[in-house]
């Protein structure tokens, strides 16, 4: 069977970093190529870049660095932020990018899922589904989180699954950044209703948060970002855990 | 053989994107790479990747508007398909009911095991052998991304599974087919590459 994937999420602005890294192996930590090349050189199964630019305008150095990042490394990645068309798409995976993914533009305009499917493969289409949990109810957010969708979380993804998405990366707005561990009663469920990998997000803040995200919650990926950055779990230890709780994964 | 000790591989150019991947593989391996689909440079290349992404009925229509499909199953140079690309080198495919070129005598089919489709990610290799997998084990990780896949049969070189034992690596005489990505498998991966690199031009047809 495929082990369970550590991807480490780098997000970026205007061709920089931008949440502060502290590691001093790094001549650059502001640098995505080069903290990308650390990553993939420390384990990592794959990356996600998300550019988080303010506008379009500011996006434009993206595609130079998806070039830089895949001549830089050997593993695969997914590029996000601001792809709203076909054309978006195509000049990432030109670029290098193995998949991408969207978000408020899917839930704006479902039916680019089936287009972007259609004329890329589903393998290299993730849909990203933010959301947040209401009096028993998982409601998506859009723009970020600050607008809500008006679609609940398992709808939405059995939609994207039908549409042609080939993974969903669920960012639990509760969990995020709250280091309390991931959603892992929502991923279970999101597991068994949709037959395309699930990748957890929001919540790491321990190497048992991952292991209960791959156990209790079943997920097939966990994404994270400051736990990485910041030094507070190494990739090595995280999958020493994960082999020792009997957790299939790449060493 | 024309353009001999050149360090060129040529890629198949057939409108399926993404092979920049491919390309940055090999320039890391001081090779460069020619993207085409002109018969003459497609016999004179010295070794050949025949990639692909996407659906198999459009890369196989793609494949036969180029005229592809009546060349590829004539080289006698190292071919190494990729992906999409050993599937279409298989003698059909579930996937739209594709007719394949029929190097590899097996039907590419769509996993249907219980398992989640597609599968994503990255699996050891069971079983490996001939000189592509040189200096690569049995239980090596490499990573994989589709919803379809080669049975295991005859001419089976490399073995992985996911709900089924199938092929991760195929031959026939001078083609090689891979279903993992070699430039996504860390070094893994490009130890595979330059094994290919390493393979004799000629004479390995028979």
């Amino acid at each position: 069977m495929t082990t369970k994937r550590i991807i480490p999420c780098l997000d970026i602005a205007e061709g920089r970093t931008v949440k502060g890294v502290n590691f001093k192996e790094l001549r650059d930590a502001g640098d995505p190529v080069e903290l990308a090349k650390y990553y993939s050189d420390s384990g990592a199964d794959e990356l996600v870049f998300l550019d988080i630019s303010a506008s379009q305008e500011k996006r434009k150095t993206l595609r130079s660095l998806v070039k830089q990042v895949a001549k830089a490394i050997n593993i695969p990645f997914t590029v996000g932020g601001g792809i709203s068309a076909v054309e978006d798409v195509k000049a990432l995976l030109d670029s290098g990018a193995d998949k991408v993914s969207i978000n408020s533009s899917a839930v704006r305009n479902p039916e680019l899922i089936n287009e972007l499917s259609s004329t890329f493969g589903r393998q290299c289409i993730t849909v990203a589904i933010d959301a947040k949990q209401k009096l028993n109810q998982w409601e998506v957010y859009l723009m970020g989180g600050n607008k809500a969708a008006g679609l609940e979380l398992f709808d939405w993804a059995r939609e994207v699954e039908k549409r042609g998405a080939g993974e969903i990366l669920f960012t639990s707005m509760d969990h995020d950044g709250t280091k309390i561990g991931f959603a892992n009663e929502a991923l279970a469920r999101l597991s068994s209703q949709v037959n395309i990998p699930i990748i957890a997000s929001g919540g790491a803040g321990n190497i048992s948060h991952f292991l209960d995200a791959f156990t209790l919650g079943k997920a097939d990926a966990a994404l994270a970002a400051s736990v990485f950055h910041f030094k507070e779990i190494e990739i090595a230890d995280l999958k020493r855990a994960m082999k020792e709780r009997g957790i299939a994964v790449r060493l | 053989m024309a353009g001999a000790g050149k360090k060129e591989v040529l890629i198949l150019d057939y409108g399926t994107g993404n092979i920049q991947s491919l390309s940055y593989a090999f320039s890391r391996r001081g090779y460069t790479t020619v993207l085409s689909n002109n018969f003459d440079q497609i016999q004179a290349a010295e070794r050949i990747i025949f990639p692909g992404v996407g659906a198999a009925k459009m890369a196989m229509q793609k494949l036969k508007e180029n005229g592809l499909d009546l060349i590829i199953p004539g080289l006698t140079q190292p071919v190494l398909g990729i992906c999409l690309g050993m599937q279409l080198m298989c003698r059909s495919s579930e996937e739209g009911d594709t007719t394949g070129l029929g190097i590899f005598d097996v039907d590419v089919r769509k996993f249907n095991c219980g398992v989640k489709v597609p599968c994503v990610g990255w699996n050891q290799l069971t079983e490996v052998k001939t000189s592509l997998f040189e200096g690569v084990h049995k239980q090596d990780y490499v990573y994989l991304i589709h919803s379809y896949y080669a049975p295991a049969c005859e001419e089976t070189i490399a073995l992985t599974c996911y709900g089924t034992p199938y092929s991760a690596g195929l031959r026939k005489k001078n083609f090689f087919g891979v279903q993992f990505h070699p430039e996504k498998s860390g070094p893994v991966g490009e130890q595979i590459l330059d094994n290919f690199l390493k393979l004799p031009t000629n004479d390995i047809t028979s």
